[in-house]
Order: C-alpha cells, then structure tokens, then sequence
C-alpha cells in the first residue's frame, strides 16, 4: 500500500469517495509527514494544522452526504503571495510579515468551495522575485532531492511541498516562470496558464501583465483538475478574460498522433547543459514514435532580447505596484523618523530585501525621465516582436517544445552573489510570460540524479494541447512515480 | 559599466528607498551591469512597431453604478500601525 502522503488527487478522491480513507486521516497524514520532514525541507512558513483539521471535518460532513468533487477533501498548499481570510499573507518578505488579510484570493475561495484543505501557506523569493527561493527574508526551502540544493524559485515552497509529500498538490505563481522552474528542478508537474486565465484578484502584485497562477501536482491529470477549479472570469478582476474553460481534462488521453512539435533552435542553444539536453532529445524521440512530428525549421530569433525585455517591464510594473508599501496602510512601519519622508522611505528601505530593492531601482529607473524611450518603450515594442514570432512559429506547429531551465538545480548560496547569472535560469520560461502563453513542465527523468523538466508551450487560451502533449510524454516516461528519500 | 553614485542616490530618492552608503556601492555595480545588458534591446528592428502593454484585447468595462458592501472599516483598519477616529494618521506632509 502506498503512503497516503504519496496519493495523488485522483488517487485520493477515489479513496475518500470508496470511504477507505477520511478527509481527517488523510489531512492528519499530511500534518504528520509536514512534521516529519519539513525541519529539513523547510517549504512551509505558515502551518494551519487546525483550520486544516476543521475543514477536513467539513469536507468529510460533506463526503457522508454523498456529494463528490474532483477535490473534495484533498490537502492543499498555497503559496504565501495569495490572500488567505484570517491567515498571514507574508510574501515572504519583513513588509508583510504580521499581515492579515481580511478576504480570500479568488482562487482560494475556489478552491476552498471545492471542499478543500488548506494545510497551510508555503515559502517564496520575496514578492515573488527570484529563481531560487533564497530571496525568502525569512529562511531558503531546500530541494527534497538534495537538501543541499535549492528548489528553484519563486515557488520553491509550493514546489518542495508536493515533491516531499506534503502536500498532495500546490498552488504558485509565474511571472517568468516562477511555477515551471521550480517543478523541473523539484521533479513535479506545474502549468502556467494562459495570461487571462485565472483571477489574480488576490494575488499580490508584481507584474500585473505576466504574473498567472496555477497548480503544482504529481501527475498532468491533476493539473488538468486543479486547471478546472481555478479559471474562469471574475468579475473582481478585470483581466481575467471572458473566454469558455474547456474541461481540461477531456483530451487528456488523445495522444499525439498528427501532432506537430515545434523544436525553435534557440531553445537549445550550445551552451545548453549536455544532460539537460540528452532529456529533451529523449523525449522528443519518444513523442515522435507516438506519431508526433518533430519540426525543427522554427525560428524565434528575438529570443536572445527577451531576459532584457522581461527585466525592464517586471521590475517597471514591480515598482508602481510596490510603491503602495508606505508604512500607512499596513504592513511593517518605520516610526523613529524626523519627517513623513523619512518614515516612508526607512519603512522601505528596511522592510524590503536586497533583491526586491535592486528591481525597483531598476524599474524606476527604466521609467525615468530621459530613459523611458530608450528603455521602457523600447522594451514594450520588442515585446510586440517577440509576440509576433510566437504567432509565425504556431502556424508551423501545434505545440513547442523546450527545455525549462538551462541546468539542474543549483547549490544553495552558489549564485546569490551575482544577480545576472540568477535571472539566467529563466531565459527558456520568460519568453513565454511575454507573449502571455500557457506553459507547463512535466518532469523529464534525471541528470546527476537531479530532476529536470520537459517545456510544452501552447497557443493563447489552448491549455488543452499542451496537457494532452506532456501526458503522452509523461505516460511512457512515468518519472513520476520516483520519489526523494527523505 | 558602473552607475555614479548620484545616479543611484536619485533613484533611490524617485522610488522613495532609503539605501545605506554600503548599499549604494553595491547597487552601482549591480545595477550598471544588469542595465549594461539591455543593450541587446537595439539589435531588434522596431521601426513602425507599436507597443504592447499587455497580451488580452482588453476593453473598458462599463458596470452598473450599484453600491454594495465593502469590507469593515475596523477590520481594514485594525491592520494599520497609527489611527484616529476610524481614519489613516500619518505625520504632516508639509512642515
């Protein structure tokens, strides 16, 4: 019998359904393996053992009822930048830490209605930014495959939570691939949707025009579950577009035949690390012989402009959205000072870490008289460009396929030191946040027994493909079914 | 490249962040070097090219003027540091 904290979503709705399993034992499985390993793990800030246990009592109420729900009394963990009703909301920053928010993001309310159970809020970069979980100002998540490594970021926590089984899946966000990048480098599965997609009413802000949520899980059909709770309009977000949510999980099974896979060269560049590509090679192949076709006349030339496209207008949106951090409203105030100006200006020189004080500095300066053309501007107009390549490329092919990051995970502390080698671990996800596409990783097997993930990017508002495609991969690969020894 | 100090120090001053002199030194650097690498942008034609701020064909949404409730006031103002009869206090702003 497998561990109940190993069961995937489908795998525990059957059994809370057959009544094998009470929503209570299984939240009670999970509180226990979060005990059991988190000290090591450390992908948790916030632990809500008790409201967990209350909403499993709730759900479990509900099960003997006889409703059913794809996530009826299933545990979950949400990243620590969605607002959760009488739960801190840090952001993984000292600006936040004692707050409370007094409403539920959209998607926890979802998720919440769905009969779910909260176990608690996980760690994260600072305001969502970084790639390693570092930025946290509170403590590093370590990768449960090697607790020496990062587990990439900036939804590290959510990632390293599912990955060591404590939670069965996981919410994060992805603003240039904050959700992606940590599943390669943990081992699970995590979908950016498409921008539009899902409510960020809620969500703390980064950048409001790339950041998307979307779920952490251990299988694609999971994802594919979670993607059916979460989208839709909200009319408390005007961005989440009025666009049909399809049943994601309809053509999960089709297979790949007919299919055309797009392989742009630019995404496998020579410097590409010669494991990492060995697996996108390896599972190509494998795709191929289910009938895919493999096109490699794809070009996305601009790519080499996107890192700098994407780090002018995240940290130009990072700046207004964060200039509302003045020591005012809430949120951590310095007090000590002679005048209004040297409050506000301590309340965010000592509430914000290093890394979310370089991008505000970088986007205020991308904003500023006399730089806004050459930087700003500039910056918006190739990002037009790079939209337009996606949109040649998609009517060569039906999918594209990448890699998701350059490397297997890193070493704790190994790049803090240098912030441009950091924003490189993105340069395969961040393209895909500029023109606004789904994305997801699935894991791609191993490199130096260090999980790496496989990219499928789809056209806007067809998520649908791109599952149908990483679960092809994934049912001949089953990389899922290995686990970190904790 | 390395940003001058003063450059630094009037940044800091537009996105009102107080930095220490140690952090202005670090940031010159760090910050010339990411800037030094947005160069790239100018190898990418983009004459006649317009802008995109943002992927959705979005389009003004015109609701109807209805109140409804909003959140508590003690509750919204229970999460700030300085309050006065159910209003924001804060230091003058001109002195």
């Amino acid at each position: 019998m497998v561990d109940l904290h190993w069961l995937t979503i489908a795998q525990a709705v059957e059994r809370l359904r057959k009544r094998e399993i009470s929503s209570r034992e299984l939240t009670q499985a999970f509180l226990d393996r979060i005990a059991s390993v988190d000290p090591a793990v450390r992908a948790f800030i916030t632990v809500t053992a008790d409201q967990a246990l209350a909403q499993a009592d709730a759900a479990d109420r509900r099960l003997a009822a006889g409703e059913t729900g794809a996530l009826l009394g299933v545990p979950v963990a949400i990243k620590d930048v969605m607002s959760t009703k009488g739960v801190p909301t840090s952001c993984g920053s000292k600006m936040l830490e004692r707050f409370v928010p007094p409403y539920n993001a959209t998607v926890v309310q979802r998720l919440l209605d769905a009969g779910a159970v909260m176990l608690g809020k996980t760690n994260m970069d600072e305001f969502a930014m970084g790639s390693s979980t570092e930025n946290s100002a509170f403590f590093p998540t370590h990768n449960p495959w090697a607790l020496d490594r990062v587990p990439g970021g900036s939804s590290g926590g959510s990632a390293a939570a599912v990955a060591a089984g404590e939670a069965v899946y996981a919410l994060g966000s992805d603003t240039g691939g904050s959700i992606r990048q940590p599943a390669a480098l943990c081992g699970v599965v995590g979908i950016k949707p498409t921008y539009g997609r899902v409510s960020r009413f809620g969500l703390v802000a980064f950048a409001s025009s790339l950041d998307q949520i979307g779920p952490f899980t251990r299988t694609v059909g999971d994802a594919a579950v979670v993607l059916n709770a979460i989208c839709g309009h909200d009319a408390l977000d005007a961005t989440a577009a009025p666009v049909e949510v399809p049943d994601f999980t309809a053509d999960l099974e089709k297979g790949v035949s007919g299919l055309r896979i797009g392989v742009p060269k630019e995404y496998m560049p020579d410097v590409l690390d010669a494991g990492v590509r060995a697996r996108v090679e390896d599972a190509l192949s494998a795709l191929e012989a289910q009938g895919a076709t493999i096109k490699r006349d794809l070009a996305l030339p601009s790519t080499e402009a996107a890192l700098a496209v994407y780090y002018i207008i995240a940290p130009s949106e990072a700046s207004a959205n964060l200039a509302r951090y003045d020591g005012v409203k809430y949120g951590f105030s310095y007090q000590q000072g002679a005048t209004m100006w040297e409050n506000m200006e301590k309340t965010r020189g000592y509430g914000f870490g290093p890394e979310v004080k370089r991008r505000i500095m970088i986007g205020t300066y991308a904003l500023s008289s006399g730089y806004y053309d050459a930087y700003y501007l500039k910056a918006q107009k190739v990002r037009t460009v790079i939209r337009r390549e996606f949109d040649a490329a998609f009517e060569k092919c039906d999918v594209i396929v990448a890699p998701v990051t350059p490397t297997p995970a890193f070493k704790i502390g190994e790049k803090t030191g240098d912030p441009y080698q950091m924003y490189l671990n993105d340069v395969f996800t961040l393209p895909v946040n500029i023109a606004g596409l789904p994305g997801i990783s699935v894991p791609a097997g191993f490199v130096d027994e260090l999980p790496v993930g496989l990219q499928v990017i789809g056209k806007a508002f067809d998520e649908s493909t791109v599952l149908r495609v990483a679960r092809a991969y994934e049912s001949t690969a089953n990389w899922h079914s290995r686990r970190p020894s904790l | 490249m390395k940003l001058e100090r003063e450059a630094v120090l009037h940044i800091a001053r537009l996105a009102r962040v107080y930095l220490t002199d140690e952090e202005v030194e670090t940031y010159a650097a760090q910050l010339g070097d990411i800037i030094g690498h947005f160069d790239v942008l100018n190898r990418i034609d983009t004459e006649g090219v317009e802008p995109t701020a943002h992927t959705l064909p979005l389009r003004n949404v015109m609701g109807d003027d209805i109140a409804r409730p909003s959140l508590p006031r003690e509750e919204v103002l229970a999460m700030a540091p300085n309050t006065e009869d159910g209003y924001l206090r804060v230091r003058a702003v001109l002195e």
